[in-house]
């Protein structure tokens, strides 16, 4: 009966560490201040109307961001309790266990890279793609709404071990099996990590359906697929690589959960059961997910470089094929994560080879910048600072993923430091870099008001100091032969000094961060002096400019033909700028629109499949039947409802419009 | 409705005040084909599991001791039979004939049960003797991949269900008519997997 009700859940599993206690603490003071600030200003309806079940994009995008902002946090923290561990650790335990040490990492990637990076994009995306193809929402707004509430629900459960459980995965980001399967590792951990990935998968490739059809069939009259801004066109390439390499994601974590909840034999070591499978299966994923990653970023680099250069990006149509060119070649690359393997020489050369093909598109991409900056009036405006910054950090990670992607080479520096510090410099130079500069780039689109732009510079100085004192130590321990994820090591190595350094790289990288929430603070404060009254701040040249900041929930009265690249530059030039044309404000222009309404749907889906999952983390039977019957009846009286529309008249858009051009 | 991904929305149907209703359903469509491809994406690392553990028996028995093949062609062919009946279902629909439209899927929904419960009974059997999934990786495979289309099998006649709810209950709209051909898209695209499972699994089991 005991089984029945609560599963394998125990007593135990109640906070008893410190760390739990403390974040099980911080958790609850946390959500009684938000439900005490929520009922004191009367905010329940709001959140819940305005923000929680909404369908538009912008909101859904801002939802994003903002879950994605306290994930980092969350992630910040544990890359901090890393390197003071690493710093202190010399002959010694350290301040952590070599369990506990193992956990925290595992938790910082799978955090960084699912929930913060990803979400950023996918809130940036949300913004700002339907604005530069002149659509008014995304082709399916329902599933853009519960793809949101997914990837929270996966959030949410990476983080609810802190209060159920005591125990995450200490198996390194990716689940490594067979140290992942259960006779290795029988706490629930490894399927918190599992389930919630596939919450957080399934989220992701929801969105990723949504953006293809969104780009392919939502363009407005006139944009071919040749005038897209390269923003548009990297993410769709994102996006295609979403769509094909997330199923390999859910079904290889499905395997192993099966493994280990049904003693299924996949990748154990006994019963004919193959670990190496699992390093090619969820390399297969994880190598495209690297591409997920930075090719977003590379659109923002190019649309920021066009902007504040004043001038065309150069060589458009080779940016879109080198886009294109790294798309085909990410997914023949997986195998050069595992070199040491053992495939045998053809095999390896042949991956080899193909990794360093890479540096040909990318290379393309980083002199079409440089040219485009060439002859141009630049504005040094502070996304142009970080994207300088990036520039010298993608050289840096360039060479030294092309010098890893030479096998013997790879073979002296596998699964050591040097191998940590590549990766984090591109995913932190070409990912986080490109996401402050397209949230500095966009937010007066998004807010209305431009961020304070002396903080922003002074953050990056402190980010770009802080990469380099972090990260070169990291290279040069590669080189002395550190391998990744230890908790403690020797004094002779004398590596401890570089360590420290690594560390004081992690102050100044986190003065970085104070500096960017004071700006926030700072720019909200003072938003009077920054307001965004034209909608075109940085006299920029593709469709979201020529929309009011904020714009309106139906982005555009008017649906505009394009007829060039840089659309709004061209009307600009013709003098045709929207928001400064009398007939735009005329009622007879106006037709009505067709807009999604609110819908709690998916909100509901998301928590009975949360439910499901969380039951399935315990092996409790009820509330998993619970869950799964929820979420089927759910879907079906999705399916039965014909009328999720509302008809936004002539006569109220205008009413709309013409208030927003006297205010 | 310019390219219309065969959706052949009737003329008749009812279109609203801003035209804009087919080419929404048309969309649908779109999404639902690429949401496809994803599917056959998570087939296809099942059966590629299953091609590199289809030895790795442990000692355990082999595809050629273990499968029956007559139940498996009556397996096959109830399917086949039923992607047939599922086609002269949608002819109805586009006709707006309510009551032949529900009795094809009826005898669709019945020819896919009967896949299903021959499915079932074929895993219990296994079971029953001991071979069940955690005997050899060859076995886990083996399970998931044909539990896996078995699952979309179930989720189908769900569908199915609400499906022939919806044809008595309501009328035949663009939104309703679009929601039928999602699930008959559905419904031959498991075919098509099956095809290959019955190729895979049980052909190269009982020949090589």
């Amino acid at each position: 009966m005991k089984n029945f009700i609560f599963g394998k859940l125990t007593l135990d599993a109640i906070p008893h560490l410190w760390y739990t206690i403390a974040a099980t603490v911080s958790i609850i003071i946390m959500m009684v201040v938000s439900v005490l600030f929520l009922t004191k200003t009367k905010r329940w309806g709001w959140l819940w109307h305005e923000w929680l079940t909404s369908t538009d994009p912008k909101k859904i995008g801002t939802m994003y961001l903002i879950f994605a902002a306290l994930m980092f946090f969350r992630g910040l923290i544990d890359v901090g309790m890393v390197w003071l561990q690493q710093s202190i650790a010399v002959n010694s335990k350290g301040y952590l266990s070599a369990d506990h040490f193992q956990q925290i990492f595992t938790a910082h990637g799978d955090i960084m890279v699912f929930f913060v990076t990803m979400g950023i994009f996918f809130g940036l995306m949300n913004w700002i793609i339907p604005l530069q193809i002149g659509a008014r929402d995304l082709a399916y707004p329902f599933v853009n709404s519960l793809g949101l509430w997914l990837t929270v629900a996966g959030g949410i459960l990476i983080n609810l071990f802190f209060i159920i459980g005591g125990d995450f995965a200490n198996t390194g980001w990716l689940a490594t099996a067979p140290l992942s399967e259960l006779e290795f590792n029988p706490s629930a951990g490894v399927d918190y990590l599992i389930w919630s990935l596939q919450l957080s998968g399934l989220g992701s490739l929801l969105a990723g359906i949504n953006f293809i059809v969104t780009i392919i069939k939502e363009r407005a009259p006139g944009m071919t697929l040749m005038k897209m801004p390269l923003f548009v066109w990297t993410s769709f390439f994102g996006m295609l690589l979403i769509i094909t390499a997330f199923p390999v994601l859910t079904a290889t974590t499905l395997l192993l959960w099966l493994d280990r909840f049904f003693g299924m034999h996949f990748f154990t070591n006994n019963f004919g059961g193959n670990p190496m499978m699992y390093f090619n299966l969820i390399w297969m994923w994880g190598h495209p997910e690297v591409y997920i990653l930075v090719l977003p970023a590379f659109g923002m680099y190019s649309e920021i470089v066009a902007t504040f250069s004043q001038k065309k990006i150069s060589g458009y149509t080779s940016m879109v094929l080198a886009g294109f060119t790294i798309t085909v070649l990410s997914y023949l690359v997986w195998l050069h994560h595992f070199f040491t393997m053992g495939a045998g020489p053809e095999v390896n050369s042949f991956f080899g080879i193909v990794t360093m093909l890479i540096a040909i598109p990318s290379g393309v991409q980083v002199f079409n910048w440089i040219f485009t900056m060439y002859k141009g009036k630049i504005i040094f405006a502070s996304p142009m600072y970080w994207f300088i910054g990036f520039v010298a950090i993608f050289m840096l990670g360039g060479i030294t993923g092309v010098f890893m992607a030479s096998p013997p080479a790879d073979f002296q520096v596998h699964n050591s430091l040097f191998l940590v510090a590549h990766f984090h410099t591109m995913i932190v130079g070409v990912a986080l870099f490109g996401s402050f500069a397209g949230i500095t780039y966009w937010f007066p689109k998004i807010m209305g008001f431009k961020l304070n732009e002396k903080l922003g510079i002074r953050a990056f100085w402190f980010w770009l100091i802080g990469f380099f004192v972090s990260f070169v130590p990291l290279y040069l321990l590669g080189f002395m032969g550190a391998p990744r994820r230890i908790d403690r090591y020797d004094a002779s190595t004398g590596w401890q000094p570089l360590y420290i350094t690594a560390m004081v790289g992690f102050v100044i990288i986190c003065g970085g961060v104070i500096i960017q929430v004071y700006q926030f603070i700072v720019s909200i404060r003072d938003r009077k002096q920054n307001l965004d009254t034209t909608g075109d701040p940085w006299n920029g040249r593709t469709l979201e400019w020529s929309t009011p900041s904020p714009p309106p929930h139906y982005n555009f009265a008017i649906i505009p033909t394009v007829t060039s690249r840089d659309e709004f530059w061209q009307m600009k030039k013709r003098g045709e700028h929207p928001q400064l044309q009398k007939e735009y404000k005329e009622y007879k222009e106006y037709k009505d629109i067709v807009l999604p309404k609110n819908t709690a749907m998916g909100i509901y889906i998301s928590g009975f499949a949360f439910l499901f999952s969380f039951a399935v983390v315990w092996h409790i039977l009820w509330p998993a039947v619970i869950g799964l019957i929820g979420t089927i009846v759910c879907m079906i009286i999705l399916s039965f409802d014909e009328h999720r529309e509302y008809v936004l008249t002539a006569a109220e858009i205008a009413k709309i419009e013409a208030s927003r051009v006297q205010g | 409705m310019k390219d219309n991904l065969n959706l052949n929305l009737n003329v008749n149907v009812k279109v609203n005040a801003t035209g804009e209703v087919a080419e929404e359903e048309d969309i649908k469509a779109f999404g639902f084909w690429i949401y496809l491809m994803t599917d056959l994406i998570i087939f296809a690392v099942l059966f590629a599991t299953f091609c590199v553990l289809r030895n790795s028996t442990f000692g355990g028995p082999s595809g050629r001791e273990l499968f029956h093949m007559p139940s498996v062609l009556a397996e096959t062919l109830a399917l086949l039979i039923s992607s047939f009946t599922c086609s002269l279902a949608m002819i109805e629909v586009h006709q707006q004939r309510k009551i032949p439209a529900i009795a094809w899927f009826a005898v669709t929904f019945i020819l896919g049960a009967i896949f299903l419960s021959l499915e079932v009974s074929e895993f219990f059997e296994l079971i029953d003797k001991g071979n069940n999934w955690q005997r050899s990786a060859f076995l886990s495979s083996f399970f998931t991949l044909v539990a896996t289309h078995g699952l979309h099998i179930f989720i189908g006649l769900l569908w199915m269900i609400c499906a022939m709810f919806r044809i008595w209950f309501r009328p035949f709209s663009a939104f309703h008519i679009s929601n039928l051909f999602r699930l008959a898209l559905f419904w031959h695209f498991l075919d098509l997997v099956w095809i290959f499972i019955f190729t895979v699994v049980y052909g190269m089991g009982h020949l090589l």
